[in-house]
Parts: C-alpha cells; structure tokens; sequence
C-alpha cells in the first residue's frame, strides 16, 4: 500500500525573487515538515519546461544537492501537465516493489523567468508535436481551440456555454489560500475575454505562473497529521498530433487510464474529483470520458452548479488550473496534495464536507498523457 | 533566454515534407501520412512507402492565432487549420493568401510554399508548405 503522509503547496503566481530550486526546496522543506520531519530515501522531481525556460536539466541531482539530499537516488519525471501524477506513479511502483520506503515527490515549475507571452507561447508548444505542429506556428491554446470549435459544432453548443466553466473555477478558488486567482468572474467577463486563438479566449485558459508542490510517500501509515491512500492508479496516452487522431472530441486515453486504475478495486465512489484542465473544453471532455455526464452535456454540470464544491458531484473544489493555477510540471503535485488535505480534512476553508474518497485525473498536453489517481482517506 | 530557436539540420531533413508535402503510404492498410512515419499509426505495420501527396485538399476546421510564439509574431493574427487533402491525409497548416473572416470549413485550398519563420537575425529563415484559397479555373 502506498501513503501520502506529507503534502505542501505554495501560492502559485509570480515568485519573481525566487529561482527554480528555491521553490522546490521551499515545497519539499514544509512537506517533510509535514509528514513529521521524516527521512526520504528517494527523491522524483516532476516538471515539464525547465530545459526550455531554465537551461536546467539533471533535475533529479539539481534538486537534490540543493535539499542535502546527497546520496540519495533522484530522478526528474516529465509528462508535460501530468508529470506530477506520473511522478506518484512511479514513487508508488518504486515503494510497493520495496525499492524505496519513503519517497519525496517534489512538482516545480518556473516559468515567470520568460517575461513574454511569444516565449511562453514557445515554450508551452514543446507540450504539442514540435516538427509538424508547433513549427507551423501552432500553439497548446490554438491546438485546444481547434478542439473548442468542433466540439461547438458537434454538440450545437455556443461559446457563451463554455463560460459555465471558468465560472464555477474561479468561485472555487475565492476560498482556496494558495490559488493564484481569488476572484469570482462572470458571464461578460467571459464574453468581453480577448480571443487569445478563436473561438479560445484567455478565459477559457490558465495563466502563466510558477508554483511548487510536495508529498512525502511512504509504505506505512505514519503520518503525525494522518494520511491517505493512493489506492489504485492508471495511465494511458495517445496521439501527440492533432491530424493522427479520429476524433477531436474524445480523449480516449482518459477512459483507459480511469478503466486501468478501475480495474484494481472493487468499487470506488469518489466524494469529489480533481481535473487536470488545461481549457474550458478539455474540462468538458475530461468529465465526459469520465462518465459523469453524456456527450456534450459537461456544460449542464456546472450551469447547474452540480459541480460546485457543495455540490453533488464536486469538481475542482480548489479552483483547478484556471483559478488556482496551473504551473504546467508541478499541476498534478498540487492535485495530488490537494486531494491528500481533503482527505485528511485539512482543506481549511476549501473544504468538500464528508469527503472520504477523490478522483484525481491529470491530462498531459492535449489528452496525449492521462493518469488517474484513487485515494482515500486512512 | 533558452526559447527554442530552429536549428538547420533539424529543418533541413524534413525539407521533403515541408517543401513538397512528401509523404507516406502504408503498404498493408493504405493508410496515407505526413510526416512518413516508421510505423503506421493505424494498423502498426512498418512496411511503409514514401509517397508524394496531392497538392489541393479542404479545410476541415481552424483556428486564428492572435498570440503567437517567438519568431510567428510578424504573422499575427495567423490561421492554423486542418486541412484533409484529396486522398484523404490530414496535414496541419498555415493558411495563407485569406483573411480570417473568408476562411470557412469545406473551403477547397491548395498548398503552396512560404515562408514560415525567421529565427532571429543570424538564424535561417525556414520555408515551407501553406494552403491558400483554390484559385478557380486552374
Ligand atoms: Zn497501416
């Protein structure tokens, strides 16, 4: 079995005067602080762009040296937005063979040391096919648009409908301490967003930010301030290229992962799900392949407020990447942590009431890497 | 400054696709590609033949680019569309020679090649496939 004994999550936004390694040690100090001031035997650092925007690769030693963990085995893990919960994946492996007890898993991602949009367009279009995609000009927004439109088309939905989503985020996230967006936005604020790739408008994405994000995982339960399980995990992927695929409005790479995870429990009644969403769209396909609602009906979940936090079927109670932030490498650490202090009943103030079970899915790039995560509480 | 600048070998191997849509075929399922890949994303075959892909197709959907990367900045707003060509292949791409608001889906196109980024003063200026309106009577 696989514990979350541990967890940090910094404010994600702008740390102008902190660097890379500042973030993760800062992370990774307040989770082993959490988990009781434990010893680590492995270090895994997740994160997504930092040979493209920090000229730093090695991570795995970077960090390490940077923490005094020296001698200890550690390695970077990348999966674009999910090499967080590729990273749980692998300290869960690296734990149940016995390889390592305790594990620190550290999510960080700088990405405010680029001060233009254009580099962090560039960089982020590391995350699409770079030769046949990104060197056409295209974009991770435009790629998300092209699915947006034909989503619209397919399912006779207007733009005004993707509203629903930012929406009920950004509420979330009035009440989360360390989301980046604490503010509430409404139905003219998404109508007057500028179109950022048409019909995708800032609103329908998150901003840039840096954030770091820690857990500490170990085989027993020993938590000073409890832990959770992760129960059961599975991942799958799927065409990089938009052109590859048969349809751009499924990602079938989310249904085998979730059925992967499935398939090693009995029955798994999640209280409330965490969604790796890097649009308003892929939010909609994401509950969707899920099976919480229809096909092209994501946007009645939240219209009707279901997916609030005090909801029925609670989505993102913390805000998800579009409120609380979305620093691309360390995002799924922070679901991960997150979905650890609801279970723990630590959430202060963002708390879902009851919560005892959490679906955590993480989406790498544009549904090219899906993993989803089972906890529970201990 | 690390932002990914075009490096020459790595544009001057695809130059075949880039500058004459040279594709390929899969021998075992017919399945048509660009770029030739070395297994068959359909039926994983590796039986895989170069094939020149035809030059007109039709706009299957797209998306105007207001906020670009480095080195398209001087484009902006750009179209990006995918365009699926006579024999079926579906290639993304530029539109060109059209303004946002003539572009529709179902529009037929036709390639041509054009400059697609410049990367940098001393970096090379990289050309390459875009599509542009069918002009009639061709
Ligand atoms: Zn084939």
């Amino acid at each position: 079995m696989v514990f979350v004994i541990g967890a940090s999550v910094l404010k994600v936004g702008d740390h102008w005067e902190k660097s890379l390694r500042n973030l993760a040690a800062e992370a990774s100090i307040a989770a082993i602080r959490d988990a009781g001031e434990v010893d680590v035997d492995y270090l895994i650092v997740a994160n997504s762009l930092s040979g493209v925007i920090n000229g730093q690769e090695n991570l795995g030693s970077y960090i390490a040296s940077h923490l005094g963990l020296i001698g200890v085995p550690a390695v970077k893990v990348e999966a674009a937005n999910a090499s967080g919960a590729a990273a749980a994946m692998l300290a869960g492996s690296l734990i149940r063979s016995g390889e390592a007890r305790r594990i620190l898993v550290v999510g960080v991602e700088k990405m405010t040391d680029y001060t233009s949009l254009e580099d962090s367009n560039t960089a982020l279009s590391t995350l699409i096919d770079s030769e046949y995609e990104a060197f056409h000009g295209a974009t991770l927004d435009s790629m998300h648009a092209l699915v947006m439109r034909d989503y619209m088309r397919k399912y006779r939905i207007s733009r005004e409908d993707f509203s629903y989503f930012p929406i009920i985020m950004h509420e979330n996230a009035v009440d989360t301490p360390h989301a980046q967006y604490r503010f509430k936005v409404d139905l003219n604020a998404y109508i007057t967003s500028p179109l950022i790739a048409e019909p995708l408008s800032m609103m329908d994405v998150p901003g840039i930010s840096d954030g770091a994000a820690a857990l500490v995982l170990s085989s027993k339960d020993e938590g000073p301030n409890g832990n959770a399980k992760i129960v059961s995990s599975g991942q799958a992927t799927d065409r990089i290229s938009l052109y590859n695929r048969t349809s751009l409005v499924e990602m079938p790479s989310i249904r085998m992962a979730l059925k992967r995870a499935l398939s090693r429990v009995d029955d798994f009644k999640p209280d409330f799900y965490s969604i790796e969403e890097y649009s308003s769209v892929s939010g909609y396909i994401a509950v969707e392949e899920l099976g919480l609602v229809g096909r092209g009906e994501a946007y009645k979940l939240f219209r009707d407020g279901e997916a609030r936090r005090d909801g029925s079927t609670p989505v993102n109670p913390e805000g998800g990447s579009k409120a609380r932030g979305d620093p691309i490498g360390a995002t799924s650490v922070y679901q991960l942590a997150e979905a650890y202090f609801q279970l723990t009943g630590r959430a202060q103030g963002w708390q879902v009431s009851g919560a005892r079970r959490a679906l955590v899915l993480s989406i790498g790039g544009l549904g090219s890497n899906s993993i989803v995560h089972l906890m529970e509480g201990a | 400054m690390w932002a990914y600048w075009l490096s020459v070998p790595s544009h001057w191997r695809e130059i075949p696709a880039r500058y004459r849509l040279e594709g390929g075929i899969c021998r075992s399922c017919g399945h048509t590609m660009l770029p030739k890949e070395d297994i068959c994303p359909v039926c994983g075959s590796r039986d895989i033949a170069v094939k020149q892909l035809p030059r007109r197709g039709t706009v299957v959907n797209y998306s105007v680019i207001w906020n670009a990367p480095r080195g398209y900045e001087y484009y902006t707003p750009y179209i990006i569309a995918l365009v699926r060509l006579e024999d079926g292949t579906m290639v993304l791409s530029q539109l060109t020679d059209v303004t946002p608001s003539e572009v529709a889906e179902g529009m037929e196109v036709e390639m041509v090649l054009r400059k697609v980024r410049v990367s940098g003063e001393s970096g090379i200026i990289a050309y390459a496939y875009k599509f542009r309106p069918l002009m009639r009577g061709d």
